[in-house]
């Protein structure tokens, strides 16, 4: 609040209003109503439901297909966060530093950004293609033989690859602009101190771009566990089967097409911990992180 | 009769912290006062209490005859030049000037004979259609100036006006600022952390600290009889020397170094205060400092050295000697001050 | 005669090398999926991408705007592009409408229970959409929504990513403003649409394009609460494009990928045209 604020008590209640009647009706109800039905055993046809207590979370910690893709989530969000990041800090340096083109370069590497994420699953199905996807092809010059949807790896490969791909983007955007902030007169400073280019990127860059690598660490985390949605099921073509998937998919599949609804409220419920640890870890982070103004 | 009245006025935030205690002066019409002191020494608090910014905690504040305590600060007539000019980024310099009355729902066309009258007198005229960024810092003040004189209030507040400026702006629109009060002739109320704007624009300076008024004054009574060793050691560049000293046998003494012959203070210890000026080169003075370091300023010379062990410094002509090693010299009549070695209060 | 020949470094031409790779990676895809629009179906279906481009954009352009699938006949290109963007500017004024006024309300004014309402607010920026899916599609249906532009919208409106923006951009504002304002008389009410909305015009439009993007994009949301063939999105009609490509006798490569295009030109269009503002609006609401 600004020190000299308004005083009136109905204005900003008034202007308070909207936000709050949609989060209470849109998040607020369903989060407590997941809550809720999370420990309730739902009747497939809609008549009635009992209390079964804990018990769609035991039979969660037994099931092997959800610790199946539990794991697959955890490798998943590791492979595509690193991955992207990885790509992407290296796109980023490299454009922050070349004269001619900057511009043209950026451009080039951050409009992927606006594809939507089924499409870009759309785009993965050309790639890797049984009968002639190019990536496919060029896999078999080396004696690998590309089989989406069949193959456990091959399917989770172009996952990982179609996500990463639509998410270097974001993180290039965020990398270049934490680098361009660095002030002009501590990289010269640098450049005196330190004759390496690369001595000079892990002493001083790197450390500098930490905050927003912080940042994009659990933006990348967020996105590989939710918002690659659009990506999985489009290259599982709706048809999970044996394939992996990541948790989310698995609520709604479970859910949604399954008609589980206690077991995947339970579902939903062990997400929310989840984030909300996540979050919590990112808060505490960022309470200890180092500003360097 | 006075023009602005503050009674007890006190500030005290939620947390305990007692921003300002309890402050009563009162203010003539047409007087130039300036609020001096330290950063966090309450003065913007006191000065944002008048403004209406702030709450006030206790006391009350009459602008011309009202008590505005709970007044919105649109009510209280009363214009304010911020630090950063606070000027409306989108708005070209006319709809800045005029933007207050335009609120008063004045009528368009005595807007634009006020905005043009206050831009003629400050000289705006060529910039009427710019924005703010297009203006250099001392325009931009300007226009922060034109803004509250078109109000025709019947205070005008500055809370550090000059400070984003470099210091030969500074000088200039010093002048500039003091010779406009004039002409209007609106009540002022001034605040600066800067003891040379104090000095030179005030009529009347109070000087604060850590909450507390430490005196009320005009600009030489301040510098030349300061109440408390802080007002002492705030006002002046370099400030008074405050040296430790012993009554005795009715003389001041620093170490061996008699300054005083007939102290008016009980026998004890003493602060001893000395302005550098006040100390002349004399090969047959009394004291002999033992200076150390010599700053050549062209017109005068700063001379740093110790009396009896002690810092102090010397503001000596252009030609006097000076050279570092021994020191003689005497006091101008008068020049010594004497304050309680314990409170700080002058004796 | 000398002539000064630039000394090209080792250096710089891999730094070149490398953001051009970058590049090709980008775009290469994509090309390929606009190569596949030009050709014949059944060329695609026998070679896939290739390095041709055959006659058929207009045909194609045709098939995938004005041919409808399903009993309805109404989902054609046409009406999906328009649902798009009925969700995409929707969404994104919806956003901007609630997290302003919201943001002005926290900001600016001296509530009581003002952290509890910030609380209540920012809480929502911890849990994704997607955890909770499946009851606010219950929420949703239960109040009669599905099927309804509203209930299409206003969900993804249930969190407080704008309002969170705007506040850290409201902070941003030196106090002086609204300190000189009400000096100037300047009422609540008149220093929101006076100083304020126009100190925001840029981060307003920022706001927009981040805002518009993500509701066209959305994908799980529409597929769950549109199941009528009227209210599908391009984004959401995606899952009929790969039912294209497996049911048909000769998979209709032309038509999907010409949907597919159409589904990514405006959002990248946006983005690419307004990229300054985009890149400020998304990289501020980091600090």
């Amino acid at each position: 609040m600004k020190r000299a604020g308004f005083t009136s008590a109905w204005l900003p209640a008034m202007l308070l209003l909207p936000q709050l009647a949609v989060i209470a009706i849109f998040f607020y109800w369903p989060a407590a109503h997941a809550l809720r039905s999370s420990f309730y055993l739902q009747d497939p046809f809609g008549f009635g439901e009992t209390f079964v207590g804990l018990s769609n979370f035991t039979s969660l910690l037994t099931s092997a297909a959800y610790s199946r893709a539990a794991w697959f989530t955890v490798f998943f969000t590791l492979i595509v966060t690193f991955g992207s990041l990885s790509i992407a800090l290296l796109l980023a340096v490299k454009a922050d530093k070349v004269i001619r083109g900057a511009k043209t370069y950026r451009t080039l590497l951050m409009w992927v950004y606006a594809v939507a994420p089924p499409v870009a699953g759309v785009i993965g199905l050309i790639m890797f293609n049984q009968s002639w996807g190019p990536l496919k092809e060029f896999f078999a010059l080396f004696g690998w033989d590309f089989k989406l949807g069949v193959n456990y790896f091959d399917t989770a490969f172009a996952m990982i690859a179609v996500s990463i791909w639509k998410q270097v983007p974001v993180n290039f955007i965020f990398f270049l602009s934490g680098l361009q902030s660095i002030p002009k007169s501590v990289r010269e400073a640098a450049l005196i101190d330190n004759r390496s280019a690369t001595g000079r990127f892990w002493d001083i860059t790197f450390p500098l771009l930490a905050p927003t690598g912080f940042f994009l660490l659990i933006t990348n985390i967020t996105y590989a566990m939710f918002d690659t949605f659009g990506v999985i099921d489009t290259v599982l073509k709706g048809q999970p089967g044996n394939n992996p998937m990541t948790l989310v998919y698995k609520v709604y599949v479970d859910g949604f097409r399954g008609n589980d609804l206690g077991g995947s409220s339970a579902q939903s419920v062990v997400l929310m911990v989840l984030v909300l640890a996540l979050t919590v870890f990112q808060f505490r982070m960022i309470e200890r992180r180092i500003h360097y103004t | 009769m006075s023009h602005v009245t503050l009674t007890a006025l006190r500030k005290v935030y939620a947390n305990g912290f007692e921003a300002v205690k309890p402050a009563s002066y009162a203010i003539t019409p047409g007087e130039f006062v300036v609020l001096v002191g330290p950063s966090g020494c309450g003065k913007s608090t006191m000065l944002r209490m008048i403004a209406g910014l702030e709450d006030i905690s206790d006391g009350t504040l009459e602008i011309a005859g009202r008590v505005v305590n709970t007044l919105d600060p649109a009510d209280r007539d009363i214009a304010m030049v911020f630090q950063n000019y606070a000027l409306y980024p989108h708005m070209t310099v006319r709809k800045n000037i005029g933007y207050g009355l335009q609120n008063r729902k004045i009528p368009k066309d005595v807007i634009a004979a006020k905005v043009a009258e206050a831009s003629a007198l400050l000289n705006l005229d060529d910039y009427l259609d710019r924005k703010p960024s297009q203006l250099s810092g001392g325009q931009r003040q300007r226009v922060a100036m034109g803004r509250a004189i078109v109000r025709d209030p019947a205070l005008f507040l500055f809370d550090e006006p000059l400070s984003n400026l470099d210091a030969k702006l500074r000088n200039q629109m010093r002048i500039e600022i003091k010779a406009l009060q004039r002409r209007l002739g609106v009540t002022s109320i001034y605040v600066t952390h800067d003891q040379v704007e104090a000095m030179t624009m005030a009529d009347r300076i109070i000087v604060m600290n850590a909450g507390r008024i430490e005196q009320i004054g005009a600009p030489a009574e301040i510098y030349h009889t300061p109440a408390t060793t802080f007002v002492a050691s705030f006002m002046g560049a370099p400030p008074m020397n405050l040296l430790d000293g012993q009554i005795a046998g009715g003389a001041a003494r620093v170490g061996d170094h008699t300054v005083m012959t007939d102290a008016p203070a009980a026998p004890g210890p003493v602060t001893v205060g000395i302005r550098p000026e006040d100390i002349v080169a004399d090969p047959n003075g009394p004291l002999t400092l033992d200076i150390a370091i010599v700053e050549e300023l062209g017109a005068h010379r700063l001379l740093h050295g110790t009396l009896a062990g002690q810092q102090l410094s010397v503001h000596v002509g252009k030609d006097s000697p000076a050279t570092t090693g021994p020191f003689r010299a005497a006091l101008k009549p008068g020049a010594v001050s004497l304050f309680d070695a314990g409170t700080g209060e002058r004796l | 005669m000398t002539t000064h020949k630039r000394r090209l470094r080792l250096s710089t031409v891999v730094d070149h090398a490398i953001l051009i790779a970058g590049s090709l990676l980008m775009i290469v895809p994509v090309l390929m999926l606009v190569q596949m629009t030009s050709m014949p179906d059944l060329i695609n279906m026998k070679t896939g991408p290739s390095l041709s481009i055959g006659d058929q954009w207009v045909p194609n352009f045709e098939k995938a705007m004005f041919q409808a699938d399903g009993f309805s006949g109404i989902n054609t290109g046409t009406r999906m592009l328009m649902n798009s963007f009925i969700l995409g500017i929707g969404f994104a004024f919806g956003k901007i409408f609630v997290g302003m006024l919201a943001a002005y309300a926290i900001v600016y004014f001296r509530m009581r229970y003002a952290s509890l309402a910030f609380w209540i607010i920012f809480t929502t920026l911890l849990l994704p959409l997607e955890v909770r899916i499946l009851p606010s599609y219950e929420v949703v249906q239960r109040l009669g929504m599905l099927n309804t532009y509203q209930g299409l919208i206003i969900p993804l409106i249930a969190s407080a990513t704008a309002t969170f923006f705007f506040r850290q951009y409201f902070r941003s504002i030196p106090e002086e403003l609204v300190e000189a304002a009400r000096i100037d008389g300047a009422g609540p009410v008149r220093f929101f649409f006076d100083i304020l909305i126009p100190l925001s015009r840029t981060m307003i439009a920022a706001m927009f394009i981040i805002m518009f993007v993500y509701g066209w994009n959305q994908y799980l949301w529409p597929t769950m609460v549109t199941t009528e063939e009227g209210m599908f999105t391009l984004v959401r009609g995606i899952k009929q494009i790969t039912q294209m490509l497996e049911g048909n006798q000769i998979p209709e490569y032309g038509r999907a990928n010409m949907l597919a295009l159409i589904a990514i030109l405006p959002p990248v269009m946006i983005v690419i045209f307004f990229q300054s503002w985009f890149v400020k609006g998304l990289t501020e609401s980091d600090k």
